[in-house]
């Protein structure tokens, strides 16, 4: 018989759980994760991963349409829509077995089946699992990490319908690609997709309901995409909301209102991109300390809930929604179960995010309206890739990348970057902001020559006025 | 004023002894150097010579008691004038106490510990600092000393928010002590809490021997001339209420070489080398709170009856705990005197941002050859350690070369 009894148990084999799973499987503990689909979870399944897939296939698809300025000739260039699925599919499938691979080597016992918080027994928590195969069996665990993620949150009205209206899911895997879209929502989601359609060759229309898209972003980077993708052909409306979905048998004809004035537009398909909701339900906290908050579970800094033994991770436990910050929050709170020494909390401010529209926009900290709020001096540096060496022979030159100091301490206080690779690049600021470095070690670090990263190097000098490239 | 003659610590992990045999007896007059008494430890006997002058008044500690603590009066010595023990020091194990003799214008003066006691380990202080970038700018800002703050980060890192936390001024969340290898507490051990001077103390000598490069030169002065110079001088000024201790003869000596010899009352900095305008000798004196260094300024252009009473007065205030700020911060040589205590010679530190520091030992009768024949001399030995940043090796020699006149020629100090 399985065994059923463990130090941890994971409830969501997502990014968040898999980790925590693994870490804790490293410290010597007894760990069993609960996975009701999945292993890797969305992130892995229908999210990042994929995504980066279609993302690159269009990305090489924007490059051959512009061969002609590199020198190449390329005649008759077309896709098929199957085949970009496919890869994309494949591409997460093996990264679904490499997460199976790594439990197993762990030696990390998954449940395949959906787990629920049974009570206790003595100090041990009880988990009642429906297990896929129907048939079901309690676990026990002194601590369980609920890892459950979220889902797209669903508006009244624009629900989506896995036909005409799609949400993430079905906007990964479409049997043919639209020739209109409409994306409700630019967030991450929402402008990846936006992007990945429009350069594929669809007539995208994003409907945001504040007056900015990447609303999390700084407002300049904002301003930058809306500029870029409005330059690819993209129409964007901000400050609109769209209030009446009409579905005809293959086209929907969505009212939008913006600036008081109410107009129609009929598209292909829509997709509904409006952010996301915790996966909260059915997880028996009824009758626990567990608090649910606007969907999520509250926590402390330790991913603790204040029932005895049970902790939350990820987004689940609130934002930011991001697979890395799960990941870290997951190994933090499985070493503080487990008694390491010297664990910390994680500093939302050093958290990056990256969205891999083109172009890519990649940001950690504060943005600059948001660090003004907290009545700090500023140095404000901002470089654009146009002074860059290697961004022109790459054919990039759109972007740049600002950073904005506290000008009596020298704190990085937050970096946003928009233009190409951007998103390989914000780790750089990541470690710098981690180590709490000032502007003078970053001053005084060596960039390569010629890369991207020197942009880096040349937005802090900005700050103090001392770039050398423009 | 009773002098009290304690039991010497013979070695520096002596805590007691045995007082094997009494040379003297109440009422004998003793002179400085006179063999008093002998002392018996598990490895060693050794004589205990008087360090001051008079008559001896009351032994306090029978022959052949064993477990005499090591600071514990044996003896009372009376001074001229006083015609008995009016208070008997509590006996035997008096407390480690006022090794000193004497507030008096005692002879070989105030002490010093020898190189500071068996240091546990390293302390946190001197090693290196890991501290973020961010952190250490924001402590210059607040005026923070970030060897007082607790580091949070990752291995002891001081990152902002530990820097944020503290108040300048404050001695913020006490920095555990980072030995490297940890001293624990037993049962039976007792758990003594840093004090002020004793944690300046550390953190100063550590300092030192870790940043200083010291070397060492050790010599062997003949006092005879010196000594028959104090017994003239005294006959003289001990009217006016002044008695020169051999110490006090050092001072000015040392004061006098160094004014010949500038370039060895200097201080080194990073940039460049500051040579001392005035000399001010600092002098190590034992309270029982721990050393202080008062300073004797100008003491190369005081006479000997002016630097005794000064060293007398700043002697006693440091004891009782009331020198000024000014009277023992700066002074730019040290002089450390444990002859009182037996010691023939020992090294030792520097006392930074001082160049030079003079330890002295117990002057006794020796046998030594003078033109080929055995002659018993009254010597003394020394020891300089000196910063090599500051002092070359034939520098440091010179200087003991130009002391070396003073002390055995002492009529030239008049010059």
């Amino acid at each position: 018989m399985a065994e059923t009894s463990f130090d941890i148990i994971v409830v969501g084999g997502g990014p968040g759980g898999y980790v925590a799973a693994i870490r804790a499987a490293q410290l010597g503990l007894k760990t069993a994760v609960v996975e009701r689909e999945h292993m890797g979870g969305i992130c892995l399944n229908w999210g990042c991963i994929p995504t980066k897939a279609l993302l690159r296939t269009s990305e090489v698809y924007g490059l051959i349409k512009h061969a002609d300025a590199f020198g190449l000739s390329v005649k008759d260039v077309s896709f098929d829509a199957k085949k970009i699925v496919e890869r994309s599919r494949k591409v997460a499938n093996q990264l679904s077995n490499g997460v199976k691979g790594l439990m197993k080597k762990n030696k990390i016992a998954v449940f395949d089946g959906t787990a629920k918080l049974a009570g206790s027994e003595g100090a041990l928590r009880k988990l009642a699992v429906a297990m896929n195969d129907k048939s079901s069996v309690t676990l026990t665990a002194k601590n369980v990490i609920l890892a459950t993620g979220a889902r797209a949150r669903q508006l009244p009205g624009l629900e989506s319908d896995g036909k005409l209206v799609w949400s993430y899911k079905e906007a990964m895997v479409p049997p043919a690609f639209p020739k209109s879209l409409l994306v409700i929502g630019s967030g991450a989601i929402g402008i990846e997709f936006a992007s990945f359609y429009r350069t594929m060759g669809a007539e995208v229309t994003v409907c945001e309901v504040l007056d900015r898209i990447l609303p999390v972003e700084d407002e300049e980077v904002s301003a930058f995409a809306k500029r870029a993708f409005e330059k690819q052909g993209m129409k964007i409306l901000t400050g609109a909301t769209v209030s009446n979905l009409k579905k005809a048998a293959n086209k929907v004809t969505a009212t939008i209102t913006a600036g008081g004035k109410a107009q129609e537009i009929t598209v292909d398909r829509v997709i509904s991109a409006v952010g996301i909701v915790g996966n909260v339900e059915d997880l028996g906290l009824e009758g626990t300390k567990v608090k649910v908050e606007k969907t999520h579970i509250a926590i402390d800094q330790w991913g603790f809930t204040g029932e005895p033994g049970v902790y939350a991770i990820g987004d689940v436990a609130g934002p930011p929604w991001l697979a890395h910050k799960a990941m870290h929050e997951g190994v933090l709170v499985v070493e503080k179960i487990a008694g390491v020494k010297g664990v910390h909390p994680m500093k939302a401010e050093n958290i990056p995010g990256c969205t891999y529209c083109q172009p890519q926009v990649a940001s950690i900290g504060l943005t600059e309206a948001a660090a003004k709020a907290k009545g700090l001096q500023l140095k404000v540096g901002k470089f654009p890739f146009i002074g860059n060496g290697k961004a022109i022979a790459l054919g990039e030159p759109e972007g740049f990348i600002k950073t904005i100091f506290d000008a009596k301490t020298g704190e990085l206080l937050g970096a946003h970057m928009i233009g190409a690779e951007v998103t390989e690049l914000i780790q750089g600021y990541s470690i710098a902001k981690t180590l709490e470095t000032t502007e003078a070690e970053l001053m005084a670090t060596v960039f390569p020559h010629p890369t991207l990263s020197e942009m880096m190097h040349e937005s802090v000098l900005a700050a103090y006025g001392r770039t050398l490239h423009i | 004023m009773a002098i009290n003659i304690l039991m010497p610590a013979l070695s520096p992990t002596m805590t007691e002894g045995k007082l094997a045999k009494w040379h003297v007896k109440v009422g004998d007059t003793v002179t400085s150097g006179q063999v008093v008494c002998e002392i018996e430890t598990d490895k060693a006997t050794m004589e205990v010579e008087a360090v001051d002058e008079g008559r001896i008044g009351q032994l306090v500690v029978p022959e052949g008691a064993e477990g005499v603590k090591v600071n514990a009066v044996i003896a009372i010595l009376l001074e001229e004038g006083e015609k008995e023990v009016t208070k008997v020091a509590a006996a035997a194990p008096a407390p480690a106490a006022k090794p000193a003799a004497a507030p008096t214008p005692a002879p070989v003066s105030a002490p010093k510990p020898a190189p500071p006691t068996p240091v546990p380990a390293a302390s946190g202080d001197g090693a290196r600092l890991f501290a973020s970038p961010l952190a250490k700018r924001i402590a210059v800002d607040k005026g923070l000393d970030l060897s007082r703050i607790n580091g949070s980060g990752p291995g002891g890192r001081i990152v902002k928010a530990d820097v944020e936390a503290a108040k300048p001024g404050q001695s913020a969340a006490a920095k555990p002590a980072a030995t490297a290898q940890p001293v624990f507490a037993a049962p039976g051990d007792t758990r003594v809490p840093h004090t002020p001077i004793r944690k300046v103390i550390a953190r100063r000598m550590l300092e030192s021997k870790q940043t200083v490069p010291h070397f060492y030169l050790a010599v062997e002065f003949e006092i005879d001339a010196l000594l028959a110079a104090r017994q003239a001088i005294n006959a003289v000024t001990e009217k006016r209420g002044t008695k020169v201790s051999v110490n006090d003869m050092v001072i000015k000596a040392c004061a006098k070489a160094l004014r010949d010899h500038p370039e060895c009352n200097a201080s080194w900095t990073e940039d460049e080398m500051i040579q001392y305008g005035a000399v001010d000798i600092s002098v190590a004196v034992a309270t029982d709170r721990g050393l202080i260094t008062p300073i004797v300024r100008n003491a190369d252009m005081k006479g000997l009856a002016q630097i005794a009473a000064e060293m007398k007065d700043l002697a006693a205030r440091a004891k009782a705990g009331k020198l000024k700020l000014d009277e023992f911060q700066g002074g730019g040589f040290t002089i450390s005197n444990l002859g009182m205590f037996g010691i023939k010679n020992f090294a030792a530190i520097i006392n930074t941002p001082q160049a030079m520091i003079l330890a002295v030992g117990a002057g006794e009768e020796r046998v030594v050859v003078r033109k080929g024949q055995m002659v018993v001399r009254n010597m003394l030995d020394c020891t300089l350690a000196v910063d090599h940043r500051v002092v070359d090796g034939a520098l440091g020699a010179l200087f003991l070369q130009t002391l070396r006149a003073y002390v055995e020629q002492p009529a030239a100090m008049l010059a």
